[in-house]
């Protein structure tokens, strides 16, 4: 009779076995089915990229309801646009991972005619820079962009600062904070050397390594985020760091000083909204985009954000409030950013060489 | 034998833990490290993953380990020695103080360690003012160190406090008595009685300072790379799931090592016992 009670027991816990995730699964497809509105539309973007009061006002006015996802890095967005297994309507991605996209084929070109607001308010030299990714300007539509340079300590560096060789200077050993990613590290030393910063020529790229590990010594830190705390509380004097950073950095500190386009060249980086070929909500999309480039909109992001932005409608809207030297740096004067390099799509095996050359100088 | 059946049913959780949290886990770990972008069956990324970068940041990960394992071991046994001293008056108050940094974040004692240690950090404010000059040791190996003594300096502590208040009080007169020194008497008697303890507090901390990249991202300043940040970069930025599979497959004989050395200890002192 135990026996028995006890192979009972057995079939029940089976039966809870088999019977628990089949009624998981059909919880979640309720909850999808729930979901399912035409009234809606899905953004995948980096995380703090958007004001949320103009996400109120979008969906006050439009009646269409945002629903916001976010991500850290742009590696990390691919996978989850390219496996589909969620179907965003709009993306924001960067200049070179839009290239990638479009190379696998994820995304939808743009209808022009849905997006008054993009055609007029756009400035022509980011569509013309974003022909480098986006040839045609067929998938996206600028967002926020900025140039790579170098932000620094009047306290403690006295010299012009108008070169990246100043990274290397051997009296500023431990003072130096550079990007902790392969493309932004190897943007540097290539430039220097006179080459493209999307060169995949091991030779070009091998004494690009060399630099960096001989300049290896002298930097106190590779870092992404933390870059910016610790030039604000005075512990390094130099560190590379994005243009719609060094805004609010140069509040935080009077010190601070910004050089945001070395002799060299630097990068001009744009991150633009596109539509995934699987978009379920495509009109809302182009929606949500061109009321994105109105002046007013734009301007609410860009106060938020700090970001550079495309929208020519901007300027006028904010410059009241804004001091000289945040103007020079937020809206740059033409010959700045015309002819700066724009990352590109360089294909898997020339982001393996990056990787694997950027491992020999972090392991060094 | 009902209630062998009831017994049998309270494991059942333990089963299903162990399936979708272990071996499930394990199972795509394998699979994602032997096979190739195409999902066939191949040994090149673990070929890669046996690259001379790899095996440097390998080597340095095993080299902090061990030190900061010894480290342990040296302020973890002569502390337990004096818990167990004091065990009958306030040695529990002692030892709720040592365990007290286990109930707060590791992230967030790591980064107090980056406060502390910075180049104008509370250390060398504090040199300052003794008008003694400044240390360098963030972004260094020495500060990754420092920062896994003290996360991992709790793991130690408790086997070893469990093994040495088990020894008989009698067994350690015994040996006074017949005339053993204090150093005899911790070499010949207490050391092999906590044999067990040491060798397991040693594998609690062996094994999450192999593999951490926390603490090594934020004390070392992304400059000292170890294994486990590697790991971490080829799963996130590099999305390569194949090769940071593979580099975990290698990490996990040194684990699995660490294991086997872990389970003849002491079953040799289960043995000796009887």
């Amino acid at each position: 009779m135990n026996s028995k009670f006890s192979l009972w027991r057995r079939a029940l816990l089976a039966a809870l076995l088999v019977l628990v995730p089949v009624l998981c699964a059909g919880c979640d497809m309720f909850a999808e089915e729930e979901e399912e509105d035409d009234n809606v539309v899905y953004v995948y973007s980096w995380g703090d990229y958007l004001d949320p009061e103009v996400m109120e006002q979008f969906e006050a006015e439009t009646g269409i309801h945002v629903v916001l996802d976010e991500f850290d890095t742009n590696e990390s967005m691919y996978p989850r646009i390219k496996e589909g297994a969620e179907a965003y309507d709009v993306l924001c991605p960067s200049d070179y991972m839009i290239q990638k996209l479009i190379e696998n084929d994820l995304l939808q070109p743009l209808n022009y005619a849905q997006l008054p607001n993009a055609r007029q308010y756009i400035g022509q030299d980011y569509l013309q820079q974003s022909e480098a990714f986006d040839p045609g300007n067929r998938y996206a539509i600028p967002y926020c962009w900025g140039l790579v340079g170098i932000m620094y300590n009047t306290k403690l560096v006295d010299e012009p600062v108008d070169s990246w060789s100043i990274l290397w200077e051997p009296k500023y050993k431990g003072e130096i904070l550079m990007q902790d990613s392969a493309r932004d590290a190897f943007m540097i030393p290539l430039k220097m050397l006179g080459y493209s910063m999307n060169t995949t020529d091991p030779a070009q790229l091998a004494q690009a390594r060399d630099m960096l590990i001989q300049q290896k010594p002298l930097v106190q830190a590779y870092g992404v985020d933390d870059i910016r705390d610790k030039l604000s509380s005075g512990e390094a004097a130099l560190g590379v760091i994005f243009s719609g950073e060094a805004i609010n950095l140069l509040e935080s500190n009077p010190d601070l000083a910004y050089q945001m386009a070395p002799k060299e060249g630097t990068n001009a980086w744009i991150d633009g909204w596109v539509i995934p070929k699987n978009a379920r909500h495509v009109a809302n999309a182009h929606r949500f985009i061109d009321f994105l480039c109105r002046p007013d909109i734009a301007a609410k992001n860009f106060e938020a954000l700090g970001y550079s932005t495309p929208n020519t409608g901007v300027r006028e809207l904010v410059e009241e409030d804004m001091e000289d030297e945040e103007l020079a740096i937020a809206f740059p004067e033409p010959e700045v950013y015309l002819g700066q390099e724009t990352y590109q799509y360089l294909g898997e095996a020339a982001d393996k060489l990056y990787t694997k050359l950027w491992l020999q100088v972090k392991t060094e | 034998m009902h209630n062998y059946a009831l017994r049998r049913l309270f494991g059942v959780p333990f089963v299903i833990w162990g399936v979708l949290f272990v071996l499930l886990p394990l199972f795509f770990v394998l699979q994602q490290g032997l096979t190739d972008a195409e999902g066939a069956f191949s040994l090149a990324t673990l070929g890669e993953a046996l690259q001379w970068e790899y095996l440097k940041a390998l080597g340095l990960s095993v080299g902090l380990a061990l030190v900061s394992t010894v480290i342990c071991l040296i302020l973890g046994y002569p502390l337990c020695l004096i818990l167990r001293e004091h065990r009958q008056q306030n040695g529990l108050l002692i030892f709720l103080l040592f365990l007290l940094p286990l109930w707060m974040n590791s992230l967030l004692t790591t980064m107090a360690w980056q406060t502390i240690l910075e180049r104008h950090g509370v250390l060398n404010m504090l040199l300052g003012a003794l008008s003694l000059p400044a240390l360098n040791i963030v972004n260094t190996p020495a500060a990754i160190v420092i920062g896994m003594v003290y996360n991992f300096l709790p793991y130690m502590v408790l086997p070893l406090y469990v093994a040495i208040v088990k020894v008989d009080n009698s067994v350690i007169e015994a040996a006074r008595d017949l005339g053993a020194t204090h150093w005899q008497t911790l070499r010949y008697v207490l050391l092999p009685l906590t044999r067990a303890g040491i060798i397991s507090g040693c594998t609690m901390v062996f094994i999450p300072a192999l593999t951490t990249f926390v603490i090594s991202a934020l004390l070392g300043g992304n400059k000292v790379l170890l294994i486990g940040n590697i790991i971490e970069q080829e799963f996130t930025a590099a999305y390569d799931w194949q090769l940071g599979s593979a580099l975990s497959m290698v990490l996990m004989v040194f684990i699995i090592l660490n294991m086997i050395v872990e389970f003849f200890t002491s079953a040799q002192q289960r043995k000796e016992a009887v």
